[in-house]
C-alpha cells in the first residue's frame, strides 16, 4: 500500500498545532499568571509575601528539573484523570502544558522585573489601584519582553511536541521518528525537518514582529 | 500644610540596623516652595517618600493639613496619593503609552468621566506646553520635555503637595532653569506647595523659600534659603555650600599682589551702599578688585568681593577697621609685604 505523505503530513501538522497551541495557550494563561505571581510577591510595591514567592517558586523549578520524556510518562494518570485517556494528541498536550507553564512562569516572571520599577512606584504615588495599575501600566511596558517570552516558549513546545510519540501523541517529530528514521524512509524525515523548520521560523517572525511594533522605548 | 513630627525612619538590611530618617521635627507651610539639600544617602529621598507614604514610618507622625497621615491605608490612601503629585529624577513616564494615555491614567484611576479627561488633559498640556506632543511616545521627547509631562501628570489630580525627587539631576542647565521657572510658576498660580530634594545647591538658591539640610538621616539646619546661604550654622553646611561656591582667589594671584588682601562679603542693605568708594574718598586709599560677585537669593543681594588695598599702613590699618564695621564679613586673606 502506497504510503500517501500529503496525507499524513496534514494530518500530523494538524496534531503539531493542536498540542503546541492549546498548551501554548495554557502557558500564557496559567504561566503567566504565575510569574506575575512571582513578581507581585517578590515586590514592596504590591504584594511582598516571601513564603507564597518560594513555594511557589521552588514548585516551578521541581516541574522544570524533570526532563521532558519523564514528565511524559508521570503525567499518564493525571493525563487519564482530565481528557480520559492517556494516548493521542489530547493526551499529550496535557505533561506539555505542565512543562510550558513552568517555563512561561519563570520568563514572565522575568519581563515583569524587568519593568522600570520607578515607573510602578510613579504609579502607586498617583493614588492608582494596584489592579489598575497592573491592567494598564504594568502589563503593557511587560508586553513585548512578554512576547518574546511566548515566541520562545512556542519553540520549545513545537521541540518538546516530537517526543510526543513516545507515548502514541503523533504530530510532525512522531512521523519524522517512525517513518523517516524507524523506517528508514529519509525524504519523509526531511521534509517532516523542513515542515518544523518553517514552523518555527514563522513563530519566530510573527513573534519579533509583534514585540518589535508594540514596543515604543525606542525612537 | 506638612509637619513631621518627631518621624523616624529604620531598616535592618542584611541584620544591620539603619536609620534612614532620625527625629526629623519641623513643618512645612502651605504655598511654601521647600527645599531639603544633603549629600547622597543622607537620608532625603526617604524623608520625602513618608509625606505620600511610599516609605511608612518607623515611629513618629506626619501630618498633611492637619491631619494624621501615619496610619492611612487603602481607600484613605489612594485619595491622599491623589492629591500630592511626585515627579522624579528619571521622570519615570509608561514608556509604551503616549504623553496623553500617561496622564489619562492617573485621571481614569481617579474615577474621572470620559469626557472630564479629555478636556482635563488638554488643559494641562496646554499649561506645560507641550499640546502638539499628546501622542508621541517618552522615547521621542527630550529630557525636559519628560519632566513636563511628569508634572503635568503629577497634578492631574488638583494636587495641592507637589512632592519633587531630584527633579532637576538628569536634566542640562538650561533645561533645568527651564524646569524650575516652571515649578515656581506653578507655585505662584495654583499656590502648590512644592517640596524638593536635591543634592544641587543651585536649585535650592534659586528657588525655594525656606530649606532644610540633612546629614547622616538628620535634619540639621533648617530657615530660610538666604540665611542658610549667607550664614549656615554648621560646620556640615558650610562644606556642602563650598563645593557650589567655586569662588575663590588663586594661590599665585595672592602672592603676587603687593598690598593686603581683604574679602568682603556684603549681605541685604549694606549690599546696596557705596561702601568702598566712600572708604576710597575719607581714607585716601586704593582698591583694585580682583574677583567679585553678587547674586540674588531670594530677591535678595548677597555680594563677595576680594578686593587688593593699596595706600599707607596706617590709613588701611583703619578703612579696614570701616570696612568690617559696615559690611557682613571681612576677612584679611592676605597682609601684604
Amino acid at each position: 500500500m502506497a504510503f500517501d505523505l500529503k496525507a499524513a503530513l496534514l494530518l500530523t501538522f494538524g496534531q503539531t498545532m493542536q498540542m503546541v497551541i492549546s498548551s501554548l495557550l495554557a502557558a500564557i494563561i496559567i504561566g503567566g499568571s504565575i510569574g506575575l505571581l512571582l513578581f507581585l510577591t517578590s515586590n514592596t510595591l504590591f504584594l511582598k509575601n516571601r513564603a507564597i514567592n518560594q513555594i511557589v517558586g521552588v514548585i516551578i523549578n521541581i516541574t522544570r528539573s524533570i526532563p521532558f520524556l519523564i514528565l511524559l510518562v508521570l503525567m499518564i494518570p493525571v493525563s487519564k484523570a482530565i481528557v480520559h485517556t492517556s494516548i493521542g494528541p489530547n493526551a499529550v498536550v496535557i505533561p506539555l502544558a505542565v512543562a510550558a507553564i513552568a517555563f512561561f512562569g519563570r520568563l514572565s516572571e522575568a519581563s515583569f522585573s524587568d519593568v522600570d520599577n520607578g515607573v510602578l512606584e510613579a504609579a502607586i504615588a498617583s493614588g492608582a489601584s494596584k489592579l489598575s495599575i497592573v491592567l494598564k501600566i504594568l502589563l503593557p511596558e511587560a508586553l513585548p519582553s512578554l512576547i518574546k517570552n511566548i515566541t520562545v516558549t512556542a519553540v520549545s513546545l513545537i521541540g518538546f511536541s516530537a517526543m510526543a510519540g513516545t507515548v502514541g501523541g503523533g504530530g510532525i517529530g512522531d512521523l519524522a521518528i517512525r517513518y523517516g528514521y524507524q523506517r528508514y524512509e529519509p525524504e519523509v524525515m526531511f521534509i517532516c525537518v523542513i515542515v518544523l523548520v518553517l514552523l518555527v521560523q514563522i513563530f519566530q517572525i510573527i513573534g519579533d514582529s509583534s514585540a518589535k511594533k508594540l514596543d515604543k522605548t525606542s525612537k | 500644610m506638612i509637619e513631621f513630627k518627631h518621624v523616624s525612619v529604620s531598616f535592618t538590611q542584611r541584620k544591620q540596623f539603619f536609620e534612614a530618617v532620625n527625629d526629623a521635627n519641623f513643618k512645612i507651610e502651605k504655598g511654601e516652595i521647600f527645599g531639603i539639600a544633603g549629600s547622597s544617602g543622607a537620608g532625603k529621598s526617604t524623608l520625602l517618600r513618608t509625606i505620600n507614604l511610599l516609605q511608612t514610618v518607623s515611629s513618629g507622625e506626619i501630618l498633611v493639613d492637619g491631619e494624621n497621615i501615619t496610619n492611612y491605608r487603602r481607600n484613605q490612601l489612594r485619595i491622599l496619593r491623589r492629591n500630592i503629585g511626585m515627579i522624579f529624577q528619571h521622570f519615570n513616564l509608561a514608556r509604551n503609552l503616549t504623553v496623553y494615555q500617561n496622564i489619562t491614567f492617573v485621571l481614569k484611576a481617579a474615577g474621572k468621566s470620559k469626557s472630564e479627561t479629555e478636556t482635563r488633559v488638554n488643559e494641562l498640556l496646554n499649561l506645560v506646553n507641550l499640546s502638539d506632543k499628546a501622542n508621541s511616545y517618552p522615547a521621542n521627547l527630550s529630557g525636559g520635555e519628560k519632566q513636563r509631562v511628569a508634572i503635568a501628570r503629577a497634578l492631574a489630580n488638583d494636587a495641592k503637595i507637589l512632592l519633587c525627587d531630584e527633579p532637576t539631576s538628569a536634566l542640562d542647565l538650561e533645561t533645568t532653569s527651564s524646569i524650575l521657572s516652571l515649578l515656581k510658576d506653578l507655585n505662584k498660580k495654583f499656590g502648590i506647595t512644592i517640596v524638593i530634594i536635591t543634592h544641587e545647591l543651585d536649585v535650592i538658591k534659586s528657588i525655594c523659600n525656606r530649606c532644610a539640610v540633612m546629614n547622616k538621616g538628620s535634619v540639621i539646619e533648617i530657615g530660610d534659603v538666604y540665611d542658610i546661604f549667607t550664614k549656615p550654622r554648621e560646620d556640615f553646611t558650610r562644606q556642602l555650600l563650598s563645593h557650589t561656591n567655586h569662588f575663590s582667589l588663586p594661590e599665585e594671584i595672592i602672592s603676587k599682589m603687593q598690598g593686603p588682601i581683604i574679602r568682603l562679603t556684603f549681605k541685604g542693605d549694606n549690599a546696596n551702599n557705596p561702601i568702598l568708594s566712600y572708604a576710597a574718598n575719607t581714607f585716601q586709599i586704593g582698591f583694585n578688585i580682583l574677583l567679585g560677585k553678587i547674586e540674588y537669593i531670594n530677591g535678595l543681594p548677597l555680594g563677595i568681593l576680594y578686593v587688593e588695598l593699596i595706600g599707607e599702613a596706617d590709613t588701611i590699618k583703619l578703612a579696614i577697621e570701616y570696612l568690617a564695621a559696615n559690611t557682613a564679613d571681612l576677612e584679611v586673606i592676605n597682609h601684604g609685604v
